[in-house]
Order: C-alpha cells, then sequence, then structure tokens
C-alpha cells in the first residue's frame, strides 16, 4: 500500500538563510509598487488622466489666455504637474498607508534596509516619471509641440524634481498618521497646483507670486522646464538652487525622522 | 569554557537578560529574563498587556531595550538588525501585506529578498491559499490573512521563526495544519517562538512555556513540569447539590470534596486512588446519577495559567 505524500517532507523546512543581493531586493521592492500603482485606478487619474486632461484643454479651448503657440505654452506646466501628482503626492499617501498597514515592517523584517527600501520606491516612482514624461511627449508632439533647443537640459531638471519630490513626500508620508497625509499631501497638490506656474507659466503672473512661486519646487521646476524647452537659454541658477535646496533639506529631514510605522 | 558575548553559545538561539521596555509611565516589560535553546519550540503565554509583543519586538529589532541585554542567534537584535533580520522568520500580528498586492505577489516581494526561498507556489498551495493567489490582500478572510503571514514567516528558510499569535482567527482545521507545520519546522532544525492565548496549543507544541503577566516572567517549563508538584484531582459533573458531607465521610480523610460551581465536582488530594473512584461512583449510584466528564490528575495547565495571572477579566 502507498502512504499519501507527507504535507511537509523530510528536511523541506531545513533552515537556509541567506538574504538575496541589495540590487535584487531593490528591483522586487520596487517592481511590485510599480505593478500595485499601474493597478490603482486614482493613481492613475492622478498621474496621468489628469496631466493629460490639462494639456488637452488648455491646448484645444482658449478659455486661458496663454502665448501662441498654445502647446508649447502649456507642455512644461503639464510635465511638472505629472511630476508633482506621481512623485509627491501618489508617494507621500502611499508611503503614510504602506506605514499604517505594517508593510514597512514586514518588509524590514525581511531584512530590507531603509536604504534598500527607499531605493526600490524612488526606482518605482523614476519608472512611473518616465512614463509619464514619455505619454505627455508623444500626445504633445501630436499635438504640434516642437521643444526649442536648450531642452536636453529638460532632463537633469525633471530628474531633480523627482528627486527633491520624492524627498518631500517620504518626508510627509514617513513622519505623519496615514490619514494626515492624505490630507495634506492633497492640500499641498492644490496649493503647489495654483502658485507654481503649472496652469500659466509663472513669467506671465504678477510680481509677487512670480517670486513665491519660484521659490516652491514645483515653481522652480516649472520655470526651469519653461526655460529649457521654450528657449535656448540655459535655465536659470536660481532654479538649479531652489531644486537642490528642496533637495537636500527634504532628503535630511527624511533620513533623520522617517519612521517604519 | 563559558561562552561570552564576542563567541556566541552555539546551543542558545534566544538570550533575554533582565529585558525593561517602558512606554512613557507604562512598563510593558520589567526586567524579564530567559533564553530558547536552538531547535526547541517555546511558547509565550500571557494575558492581553502583559508585555508578550512588546518582547519579540525587541528580539526581532523594532525596538531597543530600555535596560537589560538581548542576544539572538548571538546578535544583537537593535544594533546589529541588518545582519540578523535575513536569519529570522517573523510573522507580524498586524500581518504587513499591502492591501492592494494579490496574495501570490506579497508572498513573491519577500520570497525575492531571500537567495533560496522556498517555492512560494507549493507554500500557497499547502496553506490552503491556492485558489487565491490573484486576489488582493483587502479581499482575503483574517484567517487567510494569518496563513499568507505566516507563509512570509517561512519562505526565507530562517533559522529563528518568531510568531506573534499564528493561529488567531483560524479555523480549527486550518488550526491542526498550522501545528503540524510548526512540528515539521522543529523536526526539520528550525527553532521556533511564539505567543498564544490557546492553552491547549501551547501545551501541544511546545517544549518549554513562559508564562509572563504585567511584563514579569511568572513561570518556565515543559508543560508537564508547570503542571507537576500539585495534588492529584478528581472532577466531575452531576446534577447539583449532592450530598458532599456524606461523600466525604466515605473517602480517606486528606482528600477535600467541593462543589466550586453548581453541578461541578472536585475531589483534590495525596488519597485519591482507585478506591476512590470506585467509592464515588457507587456514591453516585446510590443517588441514581449518572457522572459526567470524570477526570482524575494533575490540575490542568489552564488551572496553572489561571492561578499565576489571576482570573479577573483584562481588557
Amino acid at each position: 500500500m502507498t502512504q499519501p505524500a507527507p504535507t511537509f517532507p523530510d528536511g523541506i523546512f531545513r533552515p537556509d538563510p541567506r538574504p538575496a543581493s541589495a540590487a535584487r531586493m531593490v528591483l522586487a521592492a520596487a517592481s511590485t509598487e510599480l505593478r500595485i500603482q499601474l493597478r490603482n485606478g486614482e493613481q492613475l487619474l492622478l498621474a496621468v488622466v489628469i496631466p493629460l486632461g490639462v494639456l488637452l484643454g488648455l491646448t484645444l479651448t482658449t478659455v486661458i489666455d496663454l502665448d501662441e503657440p498654445r502647446i508649447d505654452t502649456v507642455t512644461p506646466g503639464v510635465l511638472t504637474l505629472a511630476v508633482l501628482s506621481s512623485a509627491f503626492t501618489a508617494q507621500a499617501i502611499a508611503t503614510g498607508f504602506d506605514r499604517r498597514y505594517g508593510v514597512l515592517k514586514r518588509l524590514a523584517a525581511t531584512g530590507m534596509s531603509r536604504s534598500l527600501l527607499i531605493a526600490g520606491k524612488c526606482g518605482s516612482v523614476l519608472a512611473v516619471a518616465c512614463g509619464q514624461v514619455l505619454l505627455i511627449g508623444v500626445v504633445a508632439a501630436i499635438l504640434g509641440w516642437h521643444p526649442a533647443g536648450s531642452w536636453p537640459f529638460a532632463i537633469p531638471l525633471l530628474l531633480l524634481g523627482v528627486i527633491a519630490m520624492v524627498g518631500l513626500a517620504l518626508l510627509i508620508g514617513g513622519t505623519l498618521r496615514a490619514e494626515a497625509v492624505l490630507a495634506l499631501a492633497n492640500l499641498i497638490w492644490l496649493v503647489l497646483v495654483g502658485i507654481g506656474g503649472v496652469i500659466v507659466p509663472l513669467s506671465s503672473a504678477p510680481g509677487w507670486l512670480r517670486t513665491v512661486g519660484g521659490l516652491t519646487p514645483v515653481g522652480a521646476l516649472s520655470d526651469g522646464l519653461h526655460a529649457a524647452l521654450n528657449s535656448d537659454v540655459v535655465p536659470s541658477a536660481r532654479v538649479w538652487l531652489v531644486l537642490i535646496v528642496w533637495t537636500l533639506a527634504a532628503w535630511a529631514a527624511t533620513v533623520r525622522w522617517f519612521k517604519w510605522q | 569554557m563559558t561562552p561570552t558575548a564576542a563567541t556566541p553559545d552555539a546551543a542558545t538561539a534566544i538570550d533575554v537578560s533582565g529585558l525593561t521596555r517602558r512606554y512613557g509611565a507604562i512598563t510593558a516589560v520589567d526586567g524579564l529574563s530567559f533564553t530558547v535553546p536552538r531547535g526547541q519550540v517555546v511558547t509565550v503565554l500571557g494575558p492581553n498587556g502583559a508585555g508578550k509583543t512588546t518582547t519579540l519586538e525587541t528580539l526581532e529589532g523594532f525596538a531597543a531595550p530600555d535596560a537589560g541585554s538581548v542576544r539572538v542567534l548571538g546578535l544583537d537584535p537593535w544594533r546589529q538588525s541588518g545582519a540578523l533580520r535575513p536569519k529570522i522568520g517573523v510573522m507580524l500580528q498586524a500581518g504587513g501585506a499591502h492591501l492592494s498586492a494579490r496574495a501570490g505577489e506579497a508572498l513573491s516581494l519577500v520570497a525575492r529578498c531571500s537567495a533560496n526561498p522556498l517555492d512560494t507556489g507549493w507554500l500557497l498551495e499547502v496553506l490552503g491559499l491556492g485558489e487565491v493567489v490573484g486576489v488582493p490582500v483587502r479581499r482575503l478572510s483574517g484567517g487567510q490573512v494569518q496563513r499568507l503571514s505566516l507563509a512570509m514567516a517561512l519562505v526565507g528558510r530562517p533559522e529563528l521563526l518568531i510568531l506573534d499569535e499564528p493561529t488567531a482567527g483560524m479555523d480549527p482545521q486550518v488550526r491542526h495544519l498550522v501545528w503540524d507545520l510548526i512540528r515539521a519546522a522543529r523536526r526539520d532544525g528550525m527553532t521556533v517562538l511564539l505567543t498564544t492565548h490557546l492553552l491547549d496549543e501551547a501545551e501541544l507544541l511546545s517544549d518549554r512555556i513562559l508564562i509572563i503577566d504585567h511584563g514579569r516572567l511568572l513561570a518556565d517549563g515543559s508543560p508537564a513540569e508547570l503542571v507537576a508538584g500539585s495534588a492529584p484531582e478528581l472532577t466531575f459533573a452531576a446534577r447539583p447539590g449532592l450530598d458532599l458531607i456524606e461523600l466525604a465521610g466515605l473517602l480517606p480523610a486528606d482528600v477535600t470534596t467541593a462543589e466550586p460551581s453548581p453541578g461541578h465536582y472536585r475531589l483534590t488530594g495525596q488519597g485519591i486512588s482507585p478506591d476512590v473512584l470506585a467509592t464515588v461512583t457507587a456514591f453516585c449510584a446510590r443517588n441514581g446519577v449518572m457522572p459526567q466528564r470524570m477526570h482524575t490528575g494533575a490540575r490542568s495547565l489552564d488551572e496553572v495559567y489561571l492561578q499565576l495571572t489571576g482570573s479577573q477579566v483584562r481588557s
């Protein structure tokens, strides 16, 4: 008579704990987070639908008075909006709820250090940002967008903008309660959309708004992108400085105060 | 030769000495000391708020001791968490899986942190999660989340499993499966430290049981040791109000009789013998009652536990 196979064969649980390489762990964290984000309807709305809606709306209607060609005026702001939405708002909320549900603690218990975890989050945000820029770029090109001669500066600007905004997202998402993160991240999104030159470039805004808005990471990014994509001049030192200061401040505070749970 | 801190004792998985952990004015763990030898299953029993989870958190490196020392697999969990955590498998009380992740994805993520993980498909199948691999964690039942959490603890083939209430919310069949799993883990050389509220679970699984309350160790021993040392007893149930004075007159002088609650009778004393059993059944026969659930032996773990931790209900 044959015995049924045992549920737990001899030796199946023999200990052999070996951590995967740091690179594999980062890849695992980033790809899982990316898949979850891409399946999430609200995140897609925030990251893709709203920016594309703004791009089409501002280009195809003339309700708001903008410099011609409208598509060239609109695209830098829409790219900024996309980065703000995914790298800041979506990531802050995701991190807040990850902490609430013990996701970060679970990964820490597995042996993933804080730096690997954050690297994973940055990886997934950068992947999302690349997708957004590509999609917006293609749609804008179809609408007749012609980036100007200094457009290569847009790449380091976008990269710096993403890193600054992820730093701010992790600072808020990693220190406050999930509900507070949800409220604050949306509020900040709204305020920065209002004063960050996202809809109407700061260059055509009143003086005080130009100054205040230009000091926010969103204002600096939109200013810099307007310069890079619509002219042949190098984005000003002020733009780079504002982005670098926000990046350093946000990341220093994140390293200091980020909590697993 | 006595082992020193620098050369960890290879036979000891966990060594806790004088551990104290405070939250503001509350002392959650108060001078706790115990060791867990490698290869054993040790259960921590205690009421809600006894300090069980706090103790586990210091072992996992999620909380620093305010006083005392903790060594896990020869490492300091707080300062050497990076080296320790890959060697231990942790089941957290609050699952820890991303609610939007599918069950299979959540386990794969943990598995991918290990260089030689268990087969995730097999593990899910064997834990009865094969049907819900593609279901988001937020739609799993409480018992399914518990099993997923157990799978996450196991998947990296750890040396030490730390399970916080592993069978909470599980139905009886699944609970038996988890017991089999813990026995198989022990057989294959894992050390297991778990907490539970279930005394039968502790008694069935453990090489040793630690009973803690108010952050202090109240008892430490094998299930047999914990219930030993007490007088034998005979308990049975019958209709309330049997004449105990008459019954006591028939029994040896050192056997005391009591009816602790209506219809439940308890006889205690070194004189409990087969003769006493015969006397009691004859007494019942004369009174025309059928004794139910007759039990002889030492006191149960249940009684030891309630005696040590008190019987009032905690929040």
